[in-house]
């Protein structure tokens, strides 16, 4: 077995997207993806559906009038959009072949998405010493789980596309380093998606 | 010092038991007998590189149906110790809160540490062979999955020894299971051990979705594919629907033990109601995902046993894909006495009355199959034809079940213990021992003892019906389930006794499997052929075991059976040639970053599970940076030259080059 694998590891390190007999595996992958995501709905559809039963039980403390404030969040509403089509612009770059300009649009996404991230932190902390905190009642209970788990797949999103650059700065476009593009912003889209439903169930209706 | 170190052990280590002392110390040995031995031969770098980092499936396989017996030997002893408990009126063998952990502990280990692992392996060793794929969709994240599920378990299991064991029962509803009530650790197990191995199950889900639509022989259209494969699709559908909904659950219910939230919680305007809800739209579906790849088996034996096309293809497919989409529309059924309503019970006592139908046809597929063929009775047949009657009882018990109004009476008693191991035991244990030993001699190249396995088959069935039948009558006569202990005046202990007897034969049964085992090793009857059953499919066209590219050359498939159209081919004389070798394959190299993520998960889990955050943030940081790790290697795969393929293949047909 182990001398199977050395005589392979000598001969034959063949390129792997350029192998007729295997299934295209860059496909494959965006395929799996695909699907991941669909998962990933699931989860936010479970954390919708518990905020929607939840949001009215306040335990006499603050509902979402009294706590949000919608200047903030619909800057950076704008900020996640914009990320969103910067993104959009890196795919556009690779498929022309313009390395620099993929590593800038995707530079400047990831800073549009910090941005968005350290909003939100000061949102949380904000709402905190208000004394309004995850275990206050049902309704921030919900509100806080809901919100802060987009933010930690956002946060993940920011992490993978810094070593996305880093890879596409050290091995240009290839068909893998393509194919991880196409799947994180296929990643970010949705994250944008998802926030759209938070921005309007969460934040328009409970101010309306 | 010696005195804070004593007052900390004393907590962290479950004490006072002479048990858990005893399962301590079984503990301890084990380990020690395992590493000595590992030193001893010199086998540590075998270990590392031929199964720890390994990512071949049908290695991955085999570590998951091993890892699947061991949990069915604790969930067994567990069983036991409950049915010793029960064997006659007012016996004081478990104390009551002991006794919950045992149940609670039991039912988890069986649906999630051994249906599910066993299944898993059973999906890894034969799916790629059926459909003719040199490999799994992602090796590596198989892997990964694997030891997430193992870690998992280690995680759930450690609570026996330290900091104590869940009792709030295998859904674990609140308010029981919040932290007003249990302020152990024991929840907190629950929750990471199930945690961390769900997420390993939602990947092989997904692995597999896209194994089987993408990965299939050239020629093999999906309704030319064999049934198990679309059994395993069906399953792994209803996985990636219901077990992000189980993720989300748990982590709720984490934060409400671990941050004061009140999704749960009596106080705060929280709604002990939406976990009920929540856990069964996923537990529900739970129960059909490990039955669906069951039908699958049976639907393999039945026509390999009988020598005939399977009857009803295209019904059998449609009747799975049905149930896997009806089993989301059923949840409430478990909770019919929980105030929903009339109407919203009569919605759930249909849709549950519905799954018959398909059902149904399925068992009667199996019966025209089995009509007028030439059937012959070894071990993986014997299992199917027990399964058939047991299922149907089992089966006509669950409609009664979803009467609403007559469940009011069924609810939470004996009968519905009964029914739920009647359906579980003769669905889902029997079809994965038939597939097992359907499939042995391809995983290993040896075939099991007949004989031991006849024994054990009998053993298995007659105390079936011995330990469960009873319980129906119980559950008519009163007895609710979870309770400890009963007295003299209820007229209870005659079918509890026998009941109890009933569970010890198929402790016996147990045992002759694993006397079978190890007999059928030291007495070894090769295999020679790769074709011991005269089976249909694809993976009985190439030698046992399986060289670890499974297909020198990828099988050309025009029809359903293929591997039997081409020998009725060969006797006529009219043999497909076969294809030359000319081409390296493709192949993924081994990885140690699976098993090592998956240890910074355990730390992780542990570190929330005690509140020690200098242990559960070096674990998560642990887990990134096995990730990134992965993501900057390029270096994961590598090619079989033709040369070594065909020195390979001579070997082990038996040619000498
Ligand atoms: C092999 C023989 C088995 C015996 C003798 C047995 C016996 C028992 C007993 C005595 C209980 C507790 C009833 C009560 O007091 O509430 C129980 C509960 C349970 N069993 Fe088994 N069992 C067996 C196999 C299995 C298998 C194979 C599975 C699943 C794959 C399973 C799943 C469960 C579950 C989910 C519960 C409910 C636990 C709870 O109440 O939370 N059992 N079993
Ligand atoms: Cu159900």
């Amino acid at each position: 077995m182990a001398q199977l694998h050395n005589a392979g590891k000598i001969e034959h390190q063949l390129s792997q997207a350029e192998h007729h007999d295997h299934p295209d595996m860059e496909e494959m992958r965006t395929f799996g993806f695909w699907i991941y995501l669909m998962t990933d709905v699931i989860i936010f559809g479970t954390l919708f559906a518990t905020y929607i039963v939840l949001q009215g039980n306040t335990n006499g403390g603050p509902g979402p009038k009294d706590l949000f404030q919608m200047g903030g969040i619909i800057a950076s509403t704008f900020i996640l959009l914009t990320s969103s089509y910067t993104s959009g612009l890196a795919v556009l770059a690779m498929h022309k072949g313009n390395r620099n300009a993929l590593l800038g649009w995707l530079g400047a996404t990831v800073a549009l998405g910090a941005t968005f991230i350290i909003m939100e932190i000061n949102e949380f902390t904000h709402l905190v010493n208000e004394g309004a905190t995850i275990s206050t009642s049902a309704f921030l209970s919900a509100f806080f789980t809901l919100v802060g788990t987009h933010g930690l797949h956002v946060l993940l999103g920011l992490v993978w596309m810094v070593a996305l650059m880093i890879q596409i700065a050290k091995r240009g476009i290839t068909p893998v380093t393509k194919r991880k593009v196409n799947v994180i912003s296929l990643f970010w889209h949705f994250l944008d998606v998802v926030w759209i439903f938070v921005f309007t169930i969460v934040y328009l209706m409970g101010v309306s | 010092m010696w005195e804070r170190v004593k007052t900390f052990a004393s907590e962290f280590f479950v004490t006072g038991d002479p048990m858990i002392y005893g399962a301590d110390a079984s503990i301890v040995i084990t380990m020690i007998g395992i590493v000595f031995g590992l030193t001893y031969f010199n086998k540590w770098g075998w270990l590392w590189r031929e199964w720890l980092t390994t990512v071949d499936h049908k290695k991955i396989g085999i570590m998951y149906i091993l890892a699947a017996f061991l949990m069915l030997f604790r969930g067994g002893v567990d069983a036991l110790l409950m049915r010793a408990q029960l064997a006659a009126p007012e016996l004081s063998l478990l104390a009551p809160d002991h006794y919950n952990q045992i149940f609670t502990t039991h039912g988890v280990i069986m649906i999630l540490f051994m249906a599910m692992p066993f299944m898993f392996g059973l999906f890894n060793v034969m799916v790629p062979l059926q459909i003719g794929a040199r490999d799994v969709a992602y090796p590596f994240l198989n892997a990964l999955s694997f030891w997430l599920f193992f870690s998992g378990a280690m995680l759930f299991n450690l609570s026996f020894v330290i900091g104590g064991s869940p009792d709030a029962g295998w859904l674990a509803y609140p308010p029981y299971s919040g932290i007003m009530h249990n302020p152990g650790v024991g929840q907190d197990f629950y929750i990471w051990g199930i945690q961390i191995s769900g997420i390993g199950s939602l990947m092989t889900g997904i692995n597999f979705i896209v194994t089987i639509l993408k990965m299939r022989a050239p020629g093999m259209k999906l309704m030319k594919m064999p049934m198990f494969p679309w059994s395993v699709l069906s399953s792994c559908i209803a996985i990636i629907f219901s077990f992000p909904i189980l993720t989300a659950t748990l982590a709720l219910l984490f934060l409400d033990r671990y941050a004061g939230a009140h999704f749960f919680t009596l106080d705060g305007g929280g709604n002990p109601m939406m976990y009920i809800n929540l856990i069964w739209m996923w537990g529900h579906p739970e129960v059909y995902i490990i039955v669906l790849p069951a039908f699958g088996i049976f639907s393999e034996i039945v026509s390999t046993f009988a020598k005939k096309k399977l009857f009803g293809y295209k019904s059998m497919v449609y009747a799975m894909m049905i149930i896997s989409i009806l089993s989301f529309l059923v949840w409430a059924h478990h909770f019919f006495t929980m105030g929903s309503g009339a109407d919203v019970n009569a919605f759930f006592a249909l849709t549950t009355m519905l799954i018959a139908i398909p059902t149904g046809v399925k068992v009667f597929n199996w019966l025209f199959t089995m009509f007028r063929g030439k059937i012959t009775f070894e071990t993986p047949m014997l299992w199917t034809m027990g399964f058939i009657p047991c299922f149907i009882v089992g089966g006509l018990t669950g409609v009664l079940l979803s009467v609403a109004p007559a469940d009011f009476q069924f609810h939470n008693s004996y009968f519905l213990i009964a029914h739920f191991h009647q359906v579980i035991i003769g669905g889902v244990v029997f079809g994965y021992f038939a597939g097992l030993y359907y499939w042995w001699p391809k995983l290993f190249g040896f075939k099991l003892n007949e004989r031991i396995g006849k024994w054990a088959f009998w053993f298995w069935n007659i105390g079936f019906y011995l330990c469960f039948m009873p319980q129906y009558a119980l559950g008519l006569m009163g007895m609710t389930r979870r309770v400890v202990t009963y007295g003299w005046d209820k007229g209870w202990w005659e079918m509890n006794l026998v009941s109890t007897i009933g569970a010890g034969l198929m402790g016996i049964a147990f045992l002759f499997q694993v006397w079978q085992i190890v007999y059928s090793v030291k007495h070894l009857q090769k295999d020679e052929t790769g074709d011991p059953w005269n089976g249909r499919t694809l993976e009985w066209s190439i030698p046992s075991p399986a060289p670890h590219y499974n297909f020198a050359t990828l099988p050309q498939v025009t029809s359903q059976d293929e591997w039997w159209e081409e020998k009725q081919r060969r006797l006529q004389g009219i043999a497909t040639p076969a294809t030359k070798i000319t081409e390296p394959i493709h192949m993924p190299k081994n990885s140690g970053i699976p098993i090592i993520m998956s240890m910074f998960w355990f730390f992780t889990g542990f570190g929330f599970i005690f509140d020690w955050l200098w242990l559960a943030i070096p674990g998560l940081v642990g887990v990134v940076v096995c990730m990134l790790i992965h993501s900057f290697n390029y270096d994961t795969d590598y090619y079989i030259p033709v040369e070594e393929i065909k020195h390979t293949e001579a070997a082990i047909r038996g040619v000498t080059s």
